[in-house]
């Protein structure tokens, strides 16, 4: 199988500020790759660069064979970017949008496959795109990405705004489009359990480096939970194969990794730390592991010392939002 | 057999499907001969990546829970003795002696857990061993 995408130290900076580090991202023909990550982490920029939007300051990034700083107009027509809140104009009718998008597109257009999902939400086609709800924009803006039978499909957190209901049945959409065969699909998301749903392979960005590459049920059934006590402040954690995130809660240092084996139990140890423990943990969990960073503890406790180091690091995280 | 996910598991999503298939099996609430949604009738119900549920599909039919008919679809196999009797001899003393050290470290005694299994055994759909007919 080749290479849809294929990144290659792919870098951004903006000003100073490293956002996309060091990337290289492979896509599969034909694999649906879910890119994780929090809101600044770099899924936007590594997207916008991989369409040609943004510049990369250092490394490449090819798509469908092809420079994406040079795409072709034929190349840039086979593929399909759905933006992040599914901007369409609000004046149009749902009709009207079609005919404008249409235009773009004079040989490959499949109203059949348009019309199905028209037909399956039921939207209307003489409605104002801005009396629509939130998720029934997203729909017409699936629908009108995936008119043009686009090989490569690139959606950039297609649920952010939706609720619980319409972010399920954009997923079934999703799934209607994922069930064509043949067909690439990237997306962003901030939401682990649609990734796992959607994604065959799954990718997790932390503060511009992509710390998780590797099959979506692989990562489930090996992300571990690791919990280092120390009779102090713990040390800097100074990094492993696999890590994901790393936060100080007191006199813990608690650990999330993939893969965890020998080379990661070495490392903790040279640290010696009082006690270790690993834990499993679900999808959830990971999530919330995932999400929330190296923040100070809520209430602090008694034994937590002094939290200057942890605030620090939540200023840098901060500088790092987009 | 209505298929259920649970978001909270740990097990990955065709591990989900492939042990509902096993325990609705087991239970008899999946019938030999009985057909199973296609890979993407599933994969529409559950909103689940087809892929996925290929995976599960594919494992089912290693272990001979499924069968799969190109072009008719996928059906409960007829149960058949696949292992050789020492094989799958072996593999239910791992399984009992894991379930057993987990139930000691739980405080329980020998009585109370005897008294669980038998409890719990009802629930299950038994056929006579083959065991003794087979290797």
């Amino acid at each position: 199988m080749s290479d849809v995408i294929a990144t290659e130290r792919l870098t951004k900076y903006y000003g100073t500020r490293c956002v996309v580090n060091g990337l290289n991202l492979r896509v599969q023909s034909g694999g649906v790759y879910g890119l994780l990550g929090r809101n600044g982490a770099g899924k936007s920029t590594t997207i916008r660069m991989l369409l040609g939007m943004a510049h990369p300051t250092y490394g490449r990034a090819e798509i469908l064979g092809h420079d994406v700083t040079r795409l072709p107009p034929e190349v840039r027509g086979r593929i399909a970017y759905l933006a992040e809140g599914h901007p369409l104009f609000g004046w149009m009718t749902v009709g009207q949008a079609i005919r404008f998008i249409r235009a773009f597109h004079p040989q490959h257009w499949n109203q059949n496959l348009l019309d199905q999902v028209l037909e399956h939400f039921e939207l209307p086609l003489g409605k104002k795109i801005r009396r629509l709800s939130n998720g029934q924009r997203a729909h017409v803006a699936l629908a009108l990405a995936i008119a043009p039978d686009p090989d490569l499909l690139i959606l950039d957190d297609p649920t952010i705004g939706l609720d619980t209901v319409a972010r399920r049945e954009f997923l079934v959409s999703l799934i209607h489009v994922i069930q064509r065969e043949g067909r690439t699909i990237l997306f962003s998301s901030h939401i682990l359990s649609d990734v796992e749903r959607m994604a065959d392979r799954i990718g997790i960005l932390v503060d511009g480096v992509l710390r998780v590459d590797c099959p979506t049920d692989h990562f489930k059934e090996t992300v571990r939970k690791v919990v280092l006590q120390f009779g102090g402040t713990p040390p800097a954690f100074p990094g492993c194969e696999g890590l994901v995130n790393a936060a100080v809660d007191g006199r813990r240092l608690e650990l999330l990794i993939v893969d965890f084996g020998l080379a990661q139990q070495e490392i903790i140890e040279s640290l010696s730390p009082l006690s270790w423990d690993v834990l499993d943990l679900n999808l959830e969990d990971a999530f919330i592991e995932y999400t929330r960073g190296s923040r100070p503890p809520l209430f602090a406790t008694a034994d937590s010392g002094p939290p200057n180091g942890v605030t620090a690091s939540r200023e840098e995280g901060r500088r790092h939002e987009e | 057999m209505e298929f259920r996910l649970e978001a909270s598991s740990r097990l990955p999503i065709y591990r989900q499907i492939v042990q509902q298939v096993r325990q609705g099996a087991a239970r008899g609430q999946l019938k030999p001969g009985e057909q199973l949604p296609s890979v993407r009738e599933l994969s529409r119900i559950l909103v689940v990546n087809p892929n996925t549920i290929a995976r599960a599909y594919v494992e089912l039919e290693r272990e001979g829970i499924l069968n799969n008919q190109p072009g008719r679809g996928v059906f409960v196999a007829e149960p058949r003795a696949q292992l050789a009797k020492e094989v799958r001899r072996r593999r239910l003393i791992e399984l009992v002696d894991k379930f057993l050290t987990e139930a000691v470290h739980l405080g329980f005694s020998e009585a109370e857990v005897q008294r669980l299994v038998a409890a719990r055994s009802e629930q299950f759909q038994w056929e006579p061993s083959r065991l003794e007919t087979r290797s």
